[in-house]
């Protein structure tokens, strides 16, 4: 089996190739890589993202043929594909991070900022944060609930089925933080970063 | 709830720890990444090199440093100490850095910080404050602390903000190294004036002081270096003693 991570030259990837090397050691092929022909004959693929949503959706249009080859992917031959952090709220419709910018559309929803109640919470929400499992996931198999996980973000992603969302972390209100629908899996915090049982989720997605 | 950070520091010189934990079981005293490791493993909510390299033929030891404990630490890694430019930044993220801390840089010329805040994202820009009590003021200075510049740190900690920063280390060359606790006034007057997270550091010298960084100083994280060197305290030992003070951990 190989598993892809989407190399679009947008922000920091290094940790999220670590942590997947580390938990496939040797019997699953990481490849990094923005070829279209790669993305296309792998197996699962998982879809970075750090800084702005605009700033994300602009670097994934810049490769030619990206968007459309994982639309192929995720929503015509349904491959498992997993989004962490802008990852995750690139699926939605429309965001506004910098200004209006289109998403994915594969999970109806829009990604607009955490309501910090004037101040009272200081953006980003940086940090580990508890995760509430609202529904079972193949992807969540020996998560607690109430586990800890590292979080970086300043939006928030609302989807507009509720039956999609997993897991939901409180910070200023309860927003979601992992969500599935069918083949397609996101997390908005960084199991890349949340020691061993981020690990174990990264371990759970290469085992689907 | 999000929980408070508590955040181990190394100091990094020439690719080697300076001080650091000093087990009897420890392969390598001067090993940063065997020490950042046994950190996190510990339950260190972040780990942070300083690299206090002072030569500039030693620089890119950080890098190899920094490469090969991303690849055993799976927590959050800063690095700070020496970054002057967006290729040093970008060469600390491409090693596995997670965030960068700038310190001088940011003060001789803000746009580092601007265009990096916007080129990497906040969430890896973080800017180092070293302040000074003058008066009722507190003064920033650069340098590791050597180099006043007349600069209001509440003044400059807000800007920053405004800038692109995602989180401020603030450190009171006043208490640095002195084991008294933090220089609670600023980091409270800090904490209070800006919407992006704090981080106290400088002077810790008892799990108490970690305490008071918290509930008094509004961090929402604590920096500490030499009460976790030489097995004084364990990470452990601190998140107990600060949960036993109600104040919400990671454990």
């Amino acid at each position: 089996m190989n598993v892809t991570i989407v190399d679009y030259k947008s922000g920091n990837i290094s940790s999220v190739i670590n942590s997947f090397k580390e938990v496939a050691q040797n019997k699953v092929k990481i490849e990094v890589t923005s070829d279209l022909n790669k993305i296309k004959s792998s197996d699962k693929v998982v879809l970075p993202g750090q800084g702005s949503f605009k700033s994300c959706i602009d670097a994934l249009n810049k490769i030619n043929g990206l968007v459309e080859t994982l639309n192929v992917f995720a929503i015509n031959n349904k491959k498992p594909l997993l989004g962490i952090c802008v990852g995750l709220q690139m699926f939605a419709d429309v965001g506004y991070e910098e200004t209006e910018t289109k998403g994915l559309g594969w999970i109806s929803g829009k990604v607009t900022k955490i309501d910090n109640q004037n101040g009272k919470y200081k953006l980003p929400h940086i940090g580990w944060n508890e995760i509430n499992i609202i529904k079972d996931s193949k992807i969540l198999k020996d998560i607690k609930n109430k586990s800890h996980m590292y979080f970086v973000h300043s939006y928030e992603f609302l989807p507009n089925n509720k039956n999609a969302i997993l897991a939901t972390t409180n910070y200023s209100s309860n927003h979601v933080c992992a969500i599935e629908t069918e083949n397609i899996f996101g997390t908005q915090f960084h199991p890349e970063k949340s020691d061993k049982i981020g690990l174990k989720i990264i371990d759970n997605f290469i085992n689907l | 709830m999000l929980k408070n950070r508590i955040i181990p520091c190394l100091d990094v010189k020439n690719g080697r720890v300076v001080k650091g934990i000093n087990f009897v079981d420890l392969k390598d005293a001067g090993d940063p990444v065997e020490q950042a490791k046994i950190y996190s493993d510990g339950g260190a909510d972040e780990i942070c090199f300083l690299d206090i390299t002072a030569s500039n033929e030693n620089r890119d030891t950080i890098y190899e440093v920094v490469e090969k404990t991303s690849k055993k630490c799976f927590v959050p890694l800063t690095v700070g100490g020496g970054v002057r430019s967006i290729e040093d930044i970008n060469k600390l993220l491409k090693c596995g850095a997670d965030k960068v801390s700038i310190n001088t840089a940011a003060v001789q010329n803000s746009k580092v910080v601007i265009d990096s805040s916007k080129k990497f994202g906040s969430q890896c820009i973080v800017v180092a404050i070293d302040a000074k009590k003058n008066g009722k003021n507190w003064e920033i200075f650069t340098h590791g602390g050597r180099n006043s510049t007349g600069i209001d740190a509440i003044v400059y900690a807000k800007k920053m903000e405004e800038f692109g920063a995602g989180e401020l280390l603030v450190t009171s060359m006043d208490r640095d190294g002195t084991q008294v606790g933090y220089d609670i006034e600023l980091m409270s007057k800090i904490s209070s004036r800006v919407n992006i997270p704090v981080i106290a550091s400088g002077g810790v010298g008892n799990l108490d002081h970690l305490v008071e960084g918290i509930k008094l100083g509004k961090a929402s994280a604590v920096l500490a270096a030499s009460i976790f060197h030489y097995g004084k305290h364990s990470i452990k030992e601190a998140k107990e003693y600060l949960d036993s003070k109600g104040i919400p951990v990671r454990i």
